[in-house]
């Protein structure tokens, strides 16, 4: 496990994301309402959309590009559409955002 | 031979541990007890109703004179502890010292005072022991102001009572809603909404910058600048454990003096209880987990097996009247689910947090009658698949019914305002159903409601729905989404009937399905709320889509484009040599739009901030290209330079835009002014289209050239700029006012009709009023978003949260 401090839970707007550039491509770090936190990929399955870009609303999120809107416990994409984005670890600790990155990190690259 | 046992604090906790101890052990030890306050143990979360008067001191003692001799307890009270000295086994009070065999820390905790300028002023009291609300109750009796700071239990039972003891109380709090640690959005909403109607000022997001006066507190200063005046300053912001007698004497303490599950601190024979413990990294702030650990404290002192074994916790708030619970955790955790029932006549809210088949959280508000029943399942770990689809109704409802629909439209009194244009409250339109107009054509003819602009047609069929039952067949309106059976029209009149001034108020009045909307509704409301309440709501970025929270369109490559405004078309050598620079440095592309600006794609998004403020340094705000607002006014040369203009086209052109620029709008507006009817800036096709002619201005409006193109239609022929403008902001307003979110001006007219903007604007006072509350809306909107966020502290959310590819590559 690498749980890895990524920055405060106040710079990521309540109910927003922010980016998180990783090996394995960009992950969003996104806060709800109640302040928990949630990582997932940033891509959308269907045609790419940023979903750091998207609207949050209670624990899911919904695509810029063509309004998927996908789980963010799960990644399971809701309603009639299907597919799933890759979700990550991540808790919060006295304020700061830690992101377990093991998973993301180019091993071959080391 | 007997073993003696000293004890520090005489408070909730130790009181319990003496009871047990004297009941199971009588003679076991000699006690000293030490109590820093000058009384033995009283109940200390009955202050609260000892502040508001509802109860005196005398009835929340818990243990007196008697009960100490009785118990053969030496009392030290009034004295503090200054010191414990672990070798020779010994505790120094004031007045001297005693020796132990084993020793209970039980000091409980000290007000956290926030270190601001004047905090140590006469006047500034904290919350918690008797003299403290002897203090307060003294103060309330000159009357005047009290200010309380931080916005939890203890502040705002503090406010309650100053309140009901006649001082005029502001409640401040540092965060977004009360009580945050315990309410969620919906119920912190409803709380203040109580607080208000007692008179109670509650305000957000305050934060505390000092306090002020000469030689006693006069007023509280805030960041933003607001001065608070006050006679009184309670300071209730939070709590720190009491540790300082356990640190100084060496044993191991974190937050709080650490103990094992035995209560037993780094020293074996020294036990601590109460707030000031701290076990396995958590604190404990509620009497509920203390009353356990005293049991465990008397089991080991005794000699007995015991663990302590944190529970779950459950939270009320003691004001007469405010009924709210919440348990549990409905913050975190994976695979929840939200179950959630409003009704917004009486008040309620009620939401349960369920993960697999066990409710882990509930939150209630103004209904707690069942909040035992909920705690229950939460403590027991209950499997509710059974009872799913029906639990949130609580036990009586076992199998019972569902949320009626109407019940946002039941619940209004009768003097809300239903029909805007004509002024008909329901009381007026349910008299007039029973009195035999059963049906939509009947209720316009006898009460007029729904019979000018029709957008509270819904309502009004709902209100037949109400008041006929199934005598009345609903002919189905579109909701917004599936958060609420609502229209938007329907939607829109109730924000502003019912005076709805924040989301949480949307979404509890209105009976919203879900914890905070979703991205059809959200961005919506916050267009209706910025629209009908622009002082006294805020734009809230997070509820719009992509563009305009970025304020930048994003392209399919997830680049952006940037457009400077070009006021009316026009532009000059030093703006095109700033654009030209900035293409060049932040590689973009160049390309000149239908809207008479120029575009500049490609752009990154870490970049925005930074070419925002080259542009801004030459002198130019943004261009509004990615919003529902105005986008751009397109001009020809006009009587300028065209030897056909028969006024001054560009001049007006700018002039709207000037006026129009950063106002929100139902969807994008776009104007066009020509200078005779050749018609060169092709007005004729634009939301809003003005034609020069030798008599003066033809005003159209509702023209479109998308998907569907439309001709404008004739508005009004005006004689002077001035009328023009005046007409044509008006119309703008109007248009903010009434329509649906994403139906252009086109789309709006078809639906309410252009005969009834002609009536309204042709009122002058009606055209007035629609000028002054734009203009009022505009003094909040009217700012560039680019100048916003081109600062740098704004400017770093742009860019990643945080990048390991760079990391790596070191
Ligand atoms: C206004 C108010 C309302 C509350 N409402 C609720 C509620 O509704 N529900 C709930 O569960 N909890 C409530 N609480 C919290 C609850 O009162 C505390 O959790 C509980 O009193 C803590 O008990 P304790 O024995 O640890 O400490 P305390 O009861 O604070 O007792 C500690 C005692 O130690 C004494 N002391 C400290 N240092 C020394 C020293 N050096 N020498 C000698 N004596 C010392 C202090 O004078 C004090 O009397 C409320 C608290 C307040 C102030
Ligand atoms: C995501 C969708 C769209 C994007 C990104 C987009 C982008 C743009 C841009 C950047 C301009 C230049 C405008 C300016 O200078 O401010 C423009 C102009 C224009 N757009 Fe769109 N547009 C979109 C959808 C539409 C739609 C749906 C319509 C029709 C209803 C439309 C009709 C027009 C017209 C008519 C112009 C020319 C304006 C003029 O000549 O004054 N666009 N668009
Ligand atoms: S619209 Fe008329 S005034 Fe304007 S440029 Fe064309 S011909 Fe000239």
């Amino acid at each position: 496990m690498n749980w890895t401090d990524i920055g405060a839970v106040t710079d990521v707007p309540l109910r927003g994301a922010r980016l998180v550039k990783t090996q394995a491509g960009c992950i969003a770090v996104f806060r709800t309402a109640e302040d928990e936190v949630f990582a997932a990929s940033n891509a959308c399955p269907h045609k790419q959309g940023p979903l750091s870009e998207g609207i949050v609303h209670g624990q899911k999120v919904t695509c810029p590009l063509h309004n998927w809107v996908f789980d963010l416990n799960t990644g399971e994409a809701q309603g009639a559409d299907e597919g799933r984005i890759a979700v990550y670890p991540v808790r919060i600790e006295a304020g700061r955002i830690l992101l377990e990155i093991s998973a993301l990190q180019n091993r071959s690259a080391a | 031979m007997k073993q003696k046992l000293v004890v520090i604090g005489a408070g909730m906790a130790s009181g319990r541990v003496l009871e047990h101890l004297r009941e199971q052990a009588p003679d076991q030890y000699d006690i000293t007890l030490f109590n820093a306050e000058p009384r033995g143990n009283y109940n200390r979360i009955m202050l609260s109703p000892v502040l508001s008067g509802e109860k005196t001191y005398e009835e929340i003692v818990t243990h007196d004179d008697d009960w100490y001799a009785q118990n053969e307890i030496t009392c030290r009270f009034g004295e503090h502890v200054v010191g414990i000295d672990r070798d020779s086994r010994t505790v120094t009070g004031q007045n001297g010292a005693v020796s132990y065999d084993k020793l209970l820390i039980a000091t409980g905790s000290a007000p956290f005072i926030i270190p601001v300028p004047g905090k140590d002023l006469p006047g500034v009291i904290a919350y918690r022991d008797l003299d403290d609300t002897n203090a307060m109750v003294e103060a309330s009796a000159k009357g005047g102001k009290a200010v309380v700071i931080g916005g939890g239990l203890l502040g705002l039972e503090a406010a309650a009572g100053l309140a009901l003891r006649g001082m005029q109380v502001t409640v401040l709090h540092l965060m977004g809603h009360l009580m945050e640690r315990q309410l969620d959005e919906a119920a912190g909403y409803l709380l203040k909404k109580d607080l208000e109607d007692r008179g109670i000022t509650v305000m957000t997001k305050a934060a505390t910058k000092a306090i002020l006066g000469e030689d006693r507190v006069e007023a509280v200063l805030l960041e933003d600048g607001t001065v608070l005046d006050a006679d009184l300053v309670v300071m209730a912001v939070g709590i720190r454990p009491e540790t300082r007698l356990a640190t100084d004497a060496h044993l191991e303490v974190a937050r709080g003096i650490e103990v094992n599950a035995q209560m037993m601190t780094s020293d074996p024979d020294v036990l601590a209880v109460g707030e000031c413990v701290e076990l396995d990294g958590q604190l404990f702030g509620l009497v509920a987990p203390l009353y356990d650990q005293a049991k465990v404290v008397a089991a080991t002192l005794i000699g007995e097996e015991a663990a302590f074994v944190p529970k779950e916790l459950s939270t009320k708030l003691k004001v007469t009247g405010c009924d709210l619970f919440s348990a549990g955790d409905f913050a975190e955790g994976e695979g929840r689910e939200d179950v959630i029932f409003r009704d917004p006549s009486r008040g309620v809210y009620k939401r349960l947090v369920i993960e697999g088949d066990r409710l882990v959280g509930a939150v209630m508000y103004g209904d707690t009658a069942d909040s035992n029943w909920f705690f229950g399942l939460i403590k027991d770990g209950t499997d509710i698949s059974d009872m799913r689809e029906t639990l949130i109704f609580g036990p009586a409802y076992q199998g019972g019914g569902q949320a009626d629909p109407l019940s946002a439209v039941a619940a209004l009194p009768p003097e809300a305002e239903i029909c805007g244009c004509n002024g008909i409250c329901k009381g007026q339109i349910v008299q007039a159903i029973e009195g035999g107009a059963t049906d939509l054509g009947a209720v316009k003819a006898t009460t007029k409601a729904s019979a000018s602009c029709g957008t509270c047609t819904g309502l009004v069929e709902q209100l037949l729905q109400v008041t006929l039952g199934d005598g009345f067949e609903m002919p189905t309106a579109q909701p917004v989404c599936g958060c609420t059976d609502l229209s938007h029209e329907d939607v829109r009149r109730l924000i502003k009937s019912q005076e709805l001034k924040s989301q949480e108020a949307v979404w509890q009045e209105l009976g919203w399905k879900t914890v905070n909307g979703c991205h059809t509704c959200r961005p919506a409301v916050n267009f209706y709320l910025l629209a009908d309440w622009p002082l006294d709501y805020t734009d809230d970025p997070q509820s719009r889509f992509v563009n305009e929270r970025n304020h930048a369109n994003i392209q399919k490559d997830g680049t952006y484009s940037v457009m400077p405004r070009m006021w009316g078309g026009m532009t000059t050598p030093q703006e095109l040599v700033a654009i030209a620079q900035a293409a060049e440095k932040y590689g973009a592309t160049v390309k000149v739009t239908g809207g008479q600006r120029i575009d500049l794609l490609g752009v990154r998004k870490e970049d925005l901030p930074a070419i925002w403020a080259d542009l801004n340094r030459a002198g130019m705000v943004s261009g509004h290209a990615y919003t529902k607002g105005l986008r751009t006014v397109k001009t020809c040369v006009g009587s300028d330079w065209c030897r056909f203009g028969t006024q001054d086209s560009t001049g007006l052109g700018i002039k709207l835009e000037k006026r129009l620029w950063g106002s929100w709008t139902p969807h994008k507006v776009k104007l066009g002014v020509s200078g005779c009817p050749r018609n060169c800036a092709e007005a004729t096709c634009k939301d809003i289209g003005i034609v020069c002619v030798d008599s003066g201005y033809q005003i159209g409006v509702g023209g479109a050239a998308g998907m569907d193109v439309k001709e404008v239609e004739r508005l009004v022929d005006v004689a002077t700029e001035e009328e023009a403008i005046e007409w044509t902001v008006a119309f703008v307003q109007l248009y903010r006012e009434n329509g649906k979110y994403l139906d252009r001006a086109y789309k709006w007219l078809a639906k309410v009709g252009l005969d009834w903007v002609q009536e309204v604007l042709t009122d002058p006072a009606e055209r007035a009023a629609l000028v002054d509350r734009f203009d009022l809306s505009q003094s909040v909107y009217q700012t560039d978003p680019w100048a916003e966020r081109a600062r740098p502290d704004v400017a770093q959310g742009f860019q990643p949260l945080a990048d390991f590819t760079l990391e790596a590559a070191e």
